[in-house]
């Protein structure tokens, strides 16, 4: 049976030239370490620069304002701790929104601990954030704002711009967790008016384990993991030089090919809510035009959705859900709930990702499937009454 | 997340999925809030269960213990049907994903309340379950409940305050 993978947005697949840098780059025994003063430690030098111009690139970023992480929650977590621990003395305040990945929201949870204040601004039906609700909820002791550029649930694009201004103008920094939107969609850290901005190389056919956090020039941070004199000072030890190789090879791709990914995966995402509308009682969340373009969230009515998702799986279509089973964690979905769609509802959850390696005959199948999985769980659904 | 054989099977073709017309007695437990509602419907003849369906909302597992307790409890007696305990149906369910394991304790429960009411309709207790539906949703948003003794939860708990009853919880 033939794997559908529509799950992009837990993680993409190597794209084939990014395998080729990194594993040339291991073929080349280039063991070195990048801070060593002889000659052996010049291959990750180079490796590391290479990369982080491509990265700069993608953003339309400095590459010296680019620092390698492990992942996007290291650079959430970096952004956020970091001006919470450089800005203590000018105030404890920070902004998010309730649609926050966890990495910002518990990352926030941690320093309340330490005496910060966090206000919440709330979204529409859609998952939007009002600009006004943000600029409101400023004070004096404001020190950030960060608000996600993309949600990775229901993939609603958020007014990262418009907010922009407003930090700008109030002085206070602005960081956006742009981890789901990242090598996906159109990026310039100047357009959107940001101070940092967190991306991971595995949401755009990288590898796991690399990500970047954006640190505009001048921006008063600490680092988060502290020793040596890596990344600038900003971010200590070792890295991941074949990963991050291997980010930069990606990120460049991503640049090269975007407009023909964008257009391909609009395409899917098209066809595929064709199909959807056809359905009875479903949902469509998020934003009908502000949104991720390979991303689809659809609430079932009287199922649940890890159920729809194991029966998808029977017939090789792999998805997520975010709403956890009653037994997991009790709650569904905050980003859901947030947007105002019922806990009921929350619950039938499913989310459909697609990549560049998709087509329209997947959509067809996987369609085929969940039609299929939706009437037989339906069928057994105590909730379900037939018209 | 991986689930074994046996509930898949369960899951995927399940025995005794469907309703009773006229049951003699019903047993609904779970609240869709948090995510899981099982109902179990009876039919008993000469004190043995003769027929038995179940119609579930819920996850993988819900459904397979569903399936799986009702196999369990069809052609027995009543008093033999209230013995299938929730760690009987755990053992024979096997390993479940941690997080799941709560669904387990559903389907004995939804059983023994089916029994009960069976027992109370024969002491002239006409409550019929069946018509306690889950309409309470709408006013009761935002907020949930302990599957077993329907009282509001805290929302990190790992058991409920009230009736003790461990809500295993580890978020997902």
């Amino acid at each position: 049976m033939n794997t559908i993978y529509f799950d992009h947005i837990s993680a993409t697949p190597l794209h084939p030239l990014v395998k080729e840098t990194m594993i040339n780059f291991i073929q080349n025994n280039n063991f070195g370490n990048p801070l060593s003063q002889h000659h052996i430690g010049d291959a990750a030098v180079e490796a590391l620069e290479t990369a982080r111009r491509q990265v700069a690139q993608l953003i339309n970023a400095k590459p010296d304002e680019i620092v390698f992480t492990s992942n996007g929650t290291e650079s959430i977590n970096h952004a956020i701790k970091g001006v919470a621990f450089a800005k203590f003395k000018k105030g404890k305040h920070i902004i998010t929104t309730n649609i926050e990945h966890q990495s910002v929201a518990r990352t926030l949870r941690v320093l309340m601990r330490f005496g910060y204040q966090v206000t919440t601004v709330p979204v529409d039906r859609h998952g939007l954030v009002n600009p006004n609700d943000v600029e409101k909820a400023i004070t004096e002791n404001t020190i950030l704002v960060s608000i996600m550029h993309a949600n990775n649930e229901i993939g609603t694009i958020e007014p990262i711009a418009e907010i922009g201004k407003i930090t700008k103008a109030k002085n206070v920094l602005f960081h956006t967790d742009a981890v789901a939107s990242g090598g996906n969609i159109s990026i310039d850290v100047d357009e959107l008016g940001v101070d940092l901005l967190s991306i991971a190389a595995n949401q755009f056919y990288g590898p796991s384990g690399a990500g970047a956090l954006y640190i505009r020039q001048k921006t008063e941070i600490f680092p988060l993991i502290d020793g040596g004199t890596q990344e600038g000072n900003r971010r200590a030890g070792t890295q991941n030089i074949i990963g991050i190789a291997g980010m930069g090879k990606a990120a460049e791709l991503a640049r090269i090919e975007m407009p023909q990914r964008i257009e391909h995966l609009s395409k899917l995402r098209k066809a595929f809510i064709e199909r959807l509308n056809t359905l009875e009682d479903i949902h469509i969340n998020g934003h009908p035009v502000l949104t991720l373009p390979g991303l689809v969230s659809v609430s079932v009515e009287y199922v649940e959705g890890e159920s729809i998702m194991i029966m998808l799986e029977g017939d090789g279509v792999c998805v997520s859900t975010r709403s956890a089973c009653a037994s997991g964690s009790l709650r569904a979905s905050h980003v859901l709930t947030a947007t105002g769609c019922d806990y009921v509802t929350a619950q039938g959850t499913i989310i459909f990702s697609f990549g560049i390696g998709n087509t329209l005959e997947d959509i067809d199948k996987a369609f085929t499937s969940l039609q299929k999985s939706i009437a037989f769980l339906r069928s057994m659904s105590p909730l379900y009454k037939k018209k | 997340m991986e689930y074994s054989e046996f509930v898949m099977d369960h899951f995927r073709n399940p025995r005794n999925k469907g309703v009773i017309k006229n049951p003699d007695g019903v047993g609904e437990v779970g609240n869709p809030i948090c995510g899981d509602v099982m109902k179990i419907m009876i039919k008993v003849k000469d004190e043995k269960i003769s027929d038995i369906k179940f119609k579930t909302f819920g996850c993988g597992a819900a459904i397979a213990v569903s399936s799986i307790v009702t196999d369990m409890a069809k052609g027995k007696t009543l008093e033999e049907a209230m013995k299938i305990t929730n760690q009987k149906v755990a053992e024979t369910l096997g390993e479940l994903p941690k997080n799941e394991l709560h669904c387990a304790n559903l389907g004995a429960d939804a059983l023994h309340m089916a029994i009960i009411d069976y027992y109370n309709r024969l002491a002239g207790k006409q409550k019929d379950a069946s018509k306690e539906k889950v309409d309470y949703i709408g006013k009761r948003k935002g907020k949930c409940y302990c599957p077993y003794c329907d009282s509001v939860l805290l929302s990190e708990t790992l058991f409920c305050s009230k009736c003790g009853k461990s809500i295993t919880g580890q978020n997902k």
